[in-house]
């Protein structure tokens, strides 16, 4: 028998949903927050019975909030999810026709991309070939810029790739629509969007996954095909016990999964 | 067998109590209603409240107050017979799980939007980003509107604003295009409402509270808003203080 939801449930979910997600510790922090203004029970390391109690209320809507890893520095996130994947449901409310078909087309460029960056020059280009409806480049450009802000995309020097909060909210149509394109992490399993790949065998891994695999080996091997590893391995910083509250420098990467 | 013919949500986790009395007229238009349930599966019910939540919960996370109209055309579709149900399940599910509460602020037209129940708390760490910024500025405005008596000319909300550096002819650092800001986004989401006044020429706007404002918000918070501002004791400004004493809405 589950639990019951409290006003501390029920205030975590709401600032969830504002943030549409949120890093580890700052999770923790809301987890702590809600528990005091409500005066419910808290526990520190009970983040994760506290978030089930509110995924069985959660369920019946088809939505999750699920636990993910970022691509960028192997933080894990949380973010509120729709379970119920036909298409890019949670996206359809918000936007209009062209607006969704740029995103699509934005998210093809990415998955078939080598290094999961599609370039602004590239998604722009198809502005003005869009079916539903034909787009200037300067409205795309604002465009790209608000699934920016609404985390879908990020964006790194003028190229995009897709958020984390993207990532995991529509893994399963990603991997079921793009079946054969899109690639599974070698470590992990989960889909990866950017990767290192194997140039002999052709496996991926996350970078994280990477750099944890490979962490203090002088001569890194494809895990599956034993061939020298070409690329440069990402650092990994030490364990949480050690870290600050503030985000690592650079390539610095939590060793957590 | 049960004498209730409601017909429920297969695992809904809600506490639904309440249901064990009808009376007879009850029992009537409960039938009716769960005739009409019987022609859809419930599954399928169960499918449309969910999809009406996530509908919900996303217009209103963008505070764009939503049209019945929508709701019946994006949503609901050939449910149409049992609407009622679906929008009262969902209203239920976004309380219970979300302490939202779908509150209609047009009764005319049958726009809602959604207002928190759950009790405010200080240092609350909702996302900041532009959206804090926005709303620290239609707390000034929405209070100044307040203390000038619930209606203010535009020429004496700019003039105003110009002291806190926010003018409506420059883009802003933060804000923008402050006009468009003020007079179109702000009265899109119901925090403002903005009226020509007649034989004005040029013509002059009246602002007043919105009704999304009126319902996330009190007098009483924004004269204790201003006082802070102030460092005086909100009776000091005795017509504002006796109004908002005795106006509704949160504390």
């Amino acid at each position: 028998m589950a639990a019951q939801m409290t006003d501390g449930h029920r205030r975590f979910l709401q600032v969830l949903m504002s943030h549409g997600i949120m890093e580890g510790s700052e999770a923790r922090k809301l987890h702590r927050h809600c528990c005091e203004i409500h005066k419910v029970y808290y526990a520190h390391d009970k983040l994760d019975d506290f978030i089930n109690t509110i995924n069985v209320h959660l369920q019946p809507l088809f939505m999750q909030i699920r636990k993910g890893t970022s691509e960028d520095d192997g933080r894990v996130h949380y973010a509120l999810v729709n379970l119920a994947e036909t298409e890019i449901t949670k996206m359809a409310s918000d936007y209009t026709e062209n607006e969704l078909e740029l995103f699509r087309k934005t998210m093809d460029l990415i998955i078939l991309s080598e290094n999961g960056f599609a370039s602004s020059t590239e998604v722009l280009n198809f502005a003005d070939q869009l079916k539903s409806k034909k787009m200037k480049k300067k409205e795309a450009e604002q465009v790209l810029k608000l699934f920016v802000e609404d985390k879908w995309l990020s964006e790194r020097n003028g190229e995009y790739t897709l958020h984390t909060r993207c990532i995991m909210e529509m893994e399963q149509y990603i991997l079921s629509n793009y079946q054969g394109v899109a690639r599974k992490c070698n470590i992990c399993h989960s889909l990866a969007i950017q990767s290192q790949v194997c140039e002999t065998c052709g496996i991926g891994m996350h970078l994280p996954c990477v750099g944890k695999y490979f962490k203090a080996q002088t001569e890194p091997h494809c895990p599956h095909c034993n061939d020298f590893w070409p690329h440069e391995i990402p650092e990994v910083s030490r364990t949480d016990s050690q870290l600050s509250s503030k985000r690592g420098r650079g390539k610095q990467l939590h060793s957590q999964h | 067998m049960s004498q209730r013919k409601r017909s429920k949500g297969s695992g809904f986790s809600q506490g639904e109590e309440g249901d064990d009395d009808c009376t007879p007229s009850q029992m009537r238009v409960l039938s009716q209603g769960s005739r009409n349930l019987e022609r859809h599966s419930r599954e399928q019910v169960d499918q449309k409240v969910s999809e009406l939540v996530q509908f919900l919960l996303v217009k209103d996370q963008k505070k764009i107050p939503i049209k019945r109209s929508d709701i019946l055309k994006k949503v609901i579709g050939e449910y149409k017979d049992v609407y009622s149900e679906i929008v009262n399940r969902a209203g239920r599910t976004l309380q219970q799980v979300f302490g939202l509460q779908l509150v209609e602020i047009d009764t005319k037209h049958h726009i809602y939007i959604l207002i928190s129940t759950l009790p405010r708390a200080e240092g609350e760490n909702l996302r900041q980003d532009d959206q804090t910024a926005k709303l620290g500025l239609l707390s000034v405005i929405l209070s100044f509107i307040f203390m000038k008596g619930n209606s203010a000319k535009d020429g004496a909300v700019w003039e105003f604003l110009r002291r806190l550096r926010v003018h409506p002819g420059e883009r802003h650092e933060v804000f923008g295009d402050v006009k468009k800001l003020v007079m179109e986004e702000f009265v899109r989401q119901k925090y403002l409402e903005i009226s020509p006044i007649p034989l004005t020429d040029p013509v002059e706007f009246k602002f007043q509270w919105g009704p999304r404002a009126a319902k996330e918000t009190s007098k009483r918070e924004m004269l204790r808003f201003v006082a802070k501002i102030q460092g005086k004791d909100p009776a000091f400004w005795t017509s504002q203080f006796k109004e908002a004493e005795g106006s509704p809405g949160p504390l």
